[in-house]
């Protein structure tokens, strides 16, 4: 896993990457899975088709069971890791209940966007060669948001609770069961890294 | 930051209300936390600072090292309505936030 994005000459920004088709298959097969994971967008409650209905329909007070979700949809009250009393759980829980469907759907998007984007370049690759792939400024923001939510959930599975287990991931053994996705993990680092270094000055 | 009226406290007046010590006035603002994780990466943090927040590159960077070293950085501060939109925006990028008044 070699690729790493680059800047493209549009003035807008923008970016580049070509990808062989092991490396669009991770992507592609990690993005599907978290999609998977935060779940279809939620229609109104009844089911019915009205679309006022859809904007008045609240989002979950309580946070997710799934951890990896938890993370994804942290509470915005109540220091992390400590006991909230009965104020913050509250405030809390209505926070929850007004945002949690919005940033469901941005996360979806991102992700839809990375799958739609590795689609399109794997159609336009020919033969043996690598798929190249050119994201326009809105797209690389997509896929920066995606990207950083792959490694979020993926550190969450590899229980990654500090800067030292993270730097210790990486002595994992060539047999280890958890390397190739360990490999995955710091790959996407240095992916998002590399976008990170075209969007800015 | 509104004009400060150049108006002397009136210190009789403060010493007769007896409002408990533990109820926050409503005038005190409410600020963002980004607290810290092993995940996001520091170019992404101070990334988020600068496109989110309009903040300098040195600021953002300086933001983002207290983050890192000292676990948390009070990244905005304002109304409580400002403050979850900040802490809102902050969960779409992905980064760990939470609001609370700044006592």
């Amino acid at each position: 896993m070699v690729a790493y994005f680059e800047a493209t000459r549009d003035p807008e920004g923008g970016a580049a990457i070509a990808l062989d088709e092991g490396e669009a298959s991770v992507l592609r097969t990690l993005a599907r899975q978290l999609l998977e994971l935060i779940g279809p967008e939620q229609g109104p409650a009844d089911g019915g088709d009205d679309p006022l209905a859809a904007l008045f329909t609240e989002g979950p007070s309580e946070p997710p069971k799934d951890p990896a979700l938890a993370r994804l949809f942290p509470d915005a009250y109540g220091e992390p890791g400590q006991d909230q009393d009965d104020e913050v759980r509250r405030q809390a829980a209505e926070f929850r209940r007004f945002t949690e469907t919005d940033l469901r759907t941005r996360k979806r998007e991102d992700l839809l966007a990375m799958v739609r984007g590795l689609d399109e370049a794997g159609r336009a690759a020919e033969g043996d060669s690598p798929a190249v792939l050119t994201l326009g400024p809105e797209d690389a923001r997509r896929w920066l948001g995606a990207l950083n939510d792959l490694r979020l959930t993926i550190a969450v599975r590899l229980d990654i609770k500090d800067d030292d287990a993270a730097e210790a991931m990486l002595d994992f053994p060539a047999g280890d069961p958890n390397r190739p996705i360990v490999l995955a993990y710091v790959w996407l680092g240095g992916l998002q890294d590399s976008l990170i270094g075209t969007l800015l000055p | 930051m509104g004009a400060v009226s150049a108006i002397p406290m009136e210190i009789e007046s403060t010493q007769s209300q007896e409002a408990p010590a533990e109820v926050p006035a409503p005038d005190v603002p409410w600020v963002t936390v980004v607290h810290n994780d092993p995940v996001n990466l520091m170019s992404y943090v101070t990334y988020v600072f600068q496109a989110y927040f309009g903040y300098s590159k040195d600021k953002a960077k300086k933001l983002m090292l207290d983050v890192h070293h000292k676990g948390r950085a009070i990244v905005s501060e304002g109304s409580r309505e400002e403050m979850e939109r900040d802490v809102q925006a902050m969960h779409g990028y992905g980064l760990w936030a939470t609001l609370q008044q700044d006592r």
